[in-house]
């Protein structure tokens, strides 16, 4: 095949993930909203808010019209397509991970390097990074309850990619040009998946109640959420200071509070705080959460509002 | 956790507060968990200036621009330090105050770490099923074996009548003692690197050399202990420089690589040796590096005054208007033309195509058809001898451009100029011809003996946090006896828990396994 036509096999790729992504979302969210009703600490009162709650998180088609008297059945026996409807969300998440893999090698082979050159390439890449976290976890742990939602926001990124970011397959500059992309741009990616993650629970923890829910607990949710920010601090420690060994060749000194540096690093510090919040102050629950979006924001407007607000060395992303 | 009961411990008693009880208050609060949680917050929300307020180290013209257009703005921005941020009193102020905070918190952790280590792990409890994780299975198991299995395991193991107390994860408080101690580690390194090191800026043209002294510096930016001996003293030339573009596809024009052959000589007797610098491949010379930053075009230009003398001669760097198609704006000025000086004003196209309007323009920023067109030629004094510095890219401050004498516009050469062609001034003044192309580059310079320090300081960083955080303080509990044996264990850190389940399950089955060895 062609360079071109592998950047085009490429797009209908990310295409065809975004597509699988929504039809699992529904999936899952027909679980969640028939499934099984977790006991929170208080019981009872909450039970008729639920499903109007995670229709406002995730709005599947119909989940918000559901009458709420329907919505929870007394018995706590729930209708066996549930479940069905769960397992084929699973086995659609899969199958669009391996559509956006695709998509990604599919775009590297075409352009002839590394495929996160640009603010496109690296958003789909990063809406990779969050499935397969989701999915990996979801192998050890029961997480499926994550499922709606990493979908939503998975098939929002790749959206967003194809429609605001988008950028023809091509070369890059010869800044870019250098092997530092695969280690320094990875890593970023890796981290932002699993911090994603983190962020969706961390929401889902504030739109869940004590009451009994669809959802799992709130100590559930928290420990969630925890591990994944457990695993990507490092991570991201690792990227910032890979991409400052990178300005250290490319630029001509390892730090020079570039907007994105800046960025990273309020971000950097907005997690640790998070973490210290928790191993050491004794934060738990809600204020932590709270920390947590807050440095979730931080990533999500390096990502987003640094590369298309402010102009820095960093300005590669290619959005006009 | 240790430092909270630490701190516990020491809550100052409400009475009797002397000016000694005082400081030790407030030595105690600065370096109290609290204070260094909000002094991060307050690190991350001081920052954030930084990245919306043009810094005048990294985009000076900007901050220009704002004096110019809303001086009122940035007279308020300069008396909050906000064009300097991150070298401001303030942003000094938080930092010195965590890192302190921070100092505070490692010296008593270290203290309490270092006794922890020399410590056997405490008796068993009495009732191991009370712990979080338990189990027990008939069997004989020795105290003296079952304390050898757990050691095996890797486990700090002590022993007692009938029990077996053992504790492992001891790397996670190494960890994060290891982690705040290099945070320090690249702060130190990055103040020795700003007081011992310098950054320079150079603009240099085909065919031209540099040596690197402070005075050939266009820009020269050191630090406070830097002397002018200090500089390595190496020097090259610049033989020519190469560009690759991308010639088709939506990407056309695009930069695809970089590369200008140098001639260097490492000190003034070494032989000089070929190098390609390219960008992300720096020039490494004794610990100084050279980078390629920047570049663009020169075109070469021969003025004849009126005289009949040639006046001037020489590579003109011009200022890239346009990055995509590099199209530029060169600025000739002949300050010893006779009988009056002459400046020109003209515009660089390398890719030079007529537009239907029957102007030019520049379509592709590789030469292919590189053309100059004339903007204007005036004559008269262009005021260089006023000894105040001037701009190569401005033909004349604007007091002294008002009194010029035109004596060509745009619209009397419709034509741009190709290489070896030229234009006559009016009334015999002279001529100026257009006789070739280079190309110029800009490099930096940097010294930062802080480099490697840095560099160490952020690796341990990273290993370091990565074993605090994935490594879990957990402790295992044997009681014998009977026929029985009884197993306990539980976490000792925050968020741990997960995973022990699986560890302690094994555990159990190799204290369980018989004779025979599981491991
Ligand atoms: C101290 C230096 C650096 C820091 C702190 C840094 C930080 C980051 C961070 C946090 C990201 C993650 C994505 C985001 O949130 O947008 C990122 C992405 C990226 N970095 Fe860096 N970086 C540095 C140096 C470099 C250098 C020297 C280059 C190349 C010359 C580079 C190229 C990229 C690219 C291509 C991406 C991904 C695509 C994009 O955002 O457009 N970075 N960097």
């Amino acid at each position: 095949m062609s360079a071109e036509q592998l950047a085009e096999v490429s797009d209908q790729f990310v295409v065809a993930a975004v597509l699988l992504y929504v039809v699992a979302m529904v999936a899952f969210a027909t679980d969640l909203a028939f499934g099984r009703v977790r006991p929170g600490r208080a019981v009872a009162k909450a039970a008729a808010r639920q499903p109007v709650a995670v229709g406002a998180a995730a709005p599947p088609p119909g989940a918000d019209v559901l009458p709420e008297s329907a919505s929870v059945p007394a018995t706590p026996e729930p209708p066996r397509f549930a479940a069905v409807a769960g397992t084929a969300g699973l086995v659609l998440a899969w199958v669009g991970w391996v559509a956006n893999l695709s998509a990604i090698v599919t775009r590297g082979l075409a352009v002839d390097r590394w495929p996160w050159g640009n603010m496109y390439e690296f958003v789909v890449a990063i809406c990779f990074a969050a499935v397969s976290a989701f999915l990996i976890t979801q192998v050890r742990h029961d997480v499926r309850f994550l499922g709606g939602f990493v979908m939503v926001t998975a098939a929002l990124g790749l959206g967003l990619a194809s429609k605001v970011f988008y950028t023809a397959a091509g070369p890059v500059v010869p800044a870019l040009d250098s092997y530092w992309i695969a280690i320094h741009v990875s890593a970023a990616i890796i981290a932002s998946g699993l911090l994603t993650l983190a962020g969706v629970t961390g929401i889902l923890y504030l739109v869940r109640g004590d009451g009994p829910s669809r959802l799992p607990s709130r100590a559930d949710l928290e420990r969630v959420a925890h591990r994944a920010i457990v695993f990507a601090f490092p991570l991201w420690t690792f990227a910032v200071i890979a991409g400052a060994l990178w300005a250290d060749r490319a630029w001509g000194r390892y730090w020079g509070w570039d907007p994105k540096e800046v960025w990273s690093f309020i971000t950097w510090v907005a997690y640790a705080a998070y973490l210290h919040a928790k191993a050491t102050a004794g934060w738990k629950g809600r204020a932590a959460t709270i920390v947590q979006l807050v440095a979730f924001g931080c990533l999500l407007f390096n990502l987003i509002g640094v590369n298309i607000f402010i102009d820095g060395l960093h300005s590669y992303a290619d959005v006009d | 956790m240790s430092v909270q009961e630490l701190e516990k411990k020491q809550t100052p008693q409400q009475a009797a507060l002397g000016p000694v009880g005082w400081l030790r208050w407030a030595w105690r609060t600065l370096t109290s968990m609290k204070t260094a949680l909000i002094l991060l917050f307050l690190l991350a929300l001081g920052s954030v200036p930084g990245s919306l307020v043009p810094q005048r180290g990294v985009e000076p013209d900007k901050v220009a621009r704002i004096y110019e257009q809303n001086p009122t703005l940035a007279e308020w921005y300069d008396r909050f330090q906000l064009f300097e941020v991150f070298t401001s009193v303030w942003f000094a102020a938080i930092y010195l105050l965590l890192f302190t905070s921070l100092i505070g918190c490692i010296i008593p952790r270290t203290a309490v770490y270092l006794r922890e280590l020399r410590r056997r792990p405490p008796a068993a409890p009495k009732r191991l099923s009370r712990l979080p994780h338990s189990a027990s299975f008939e069997g004989e198991l020795g105290v003296e074996e079952a304390a050898r299995r757990l050691r095996r395991m890797r486990f700090r193991v002590s022993t007692g009548d009938g029990w077996v107390s053992a504790e492992k994860g001891y790397l996670r408080e190494t960890g994060n003692l290891v982690f705040h101690v290099a945070l320090l580690g690249i702060l130190l390194a990055i103040g020795a690197g700003s007081l011992y090191g310098y950054r320079g800026n150079v603009l240099v043209v085909e065919g031209d050399g540099f040596a690197n002294t402070v005075a050939a510096y266009d820009r020269f930016m050191p630090g406070s202990q830097v002397s002018a001996e200090s500089l390595e003293p190496f020097s090259f030339t610049l033989d020519k420089f190469d560009v690759a573009y991308q010639v088709t596809g939506d990407k056309r024009g695009q930069a695809l690589d970089y590369t200008a052959h140098l001639k260097v000589n490492d000190s003034p007797q070494a032989p000089a040796r070929d190098y390609a610098l390219k960008v992300n491949d720096p020039l490494e010379i004794d610990g100084t590096q050279t980078y390629l930053i920047g570049n663009g075009y020169a075109p070469v230009f021969r003025v004849t005054d009126g005289e009949g003398q040639v006046a001037f001669e020489g590579a003109v760097p011009c200022l890239i208007e346009d990055k995509a198609t590099m199209t530029s704006g060169c600025v000739v000025k002949v300050p010893d033309a006779k009988p009056g000086q002459l400046g020109f004003l003209l515009q660089f196209l390398p890719t030079s195509v007529p537009l239907v309007d029957g102007g030019h323009a520049s379509a592709f920023p590789g030469q292919i058809n590189p053309e100059v067109q004339v903007l204007g030629a005036f004559t008269g004094d262009l005021g260089l001898r006023s000894g105040e510095p001037q701009s190569v890219y401005t033909l004349a401050e604007p007091e002294d451009m008002k009194k010029l004498k035109p004596l060509l516009m745009g619209t009397d050469v419709p034509k741009p100029l190709a290489v070896g062609q030229s234009v006559q001034l009016p009334d015999g003044l002279g001529k100026l011809e257009f006789t070739g192309v280079k190309q110029w580059i800009t490099l930096q310079t940097a010294y930062d003996p802080g480099r490697l320090p840095a560099l160490l300081s952020a690796a341990a960083a990273v290993v370091a946090i990565a074993l605090s955080l994935m490594i879990r303080r957990r402790r295992v509990f044997v009681r014998v006896g009977e026929g029985r044996v009884e197993v306990g264990g539980l976490t000792r850190t925050e968020g741990s828990a997960a995973g022990f389940t699986e560890e302690f399950a094994e555990i159990v089955q190799v204290l369980s396994a018989g004779d025979k060895d599981v491991r």
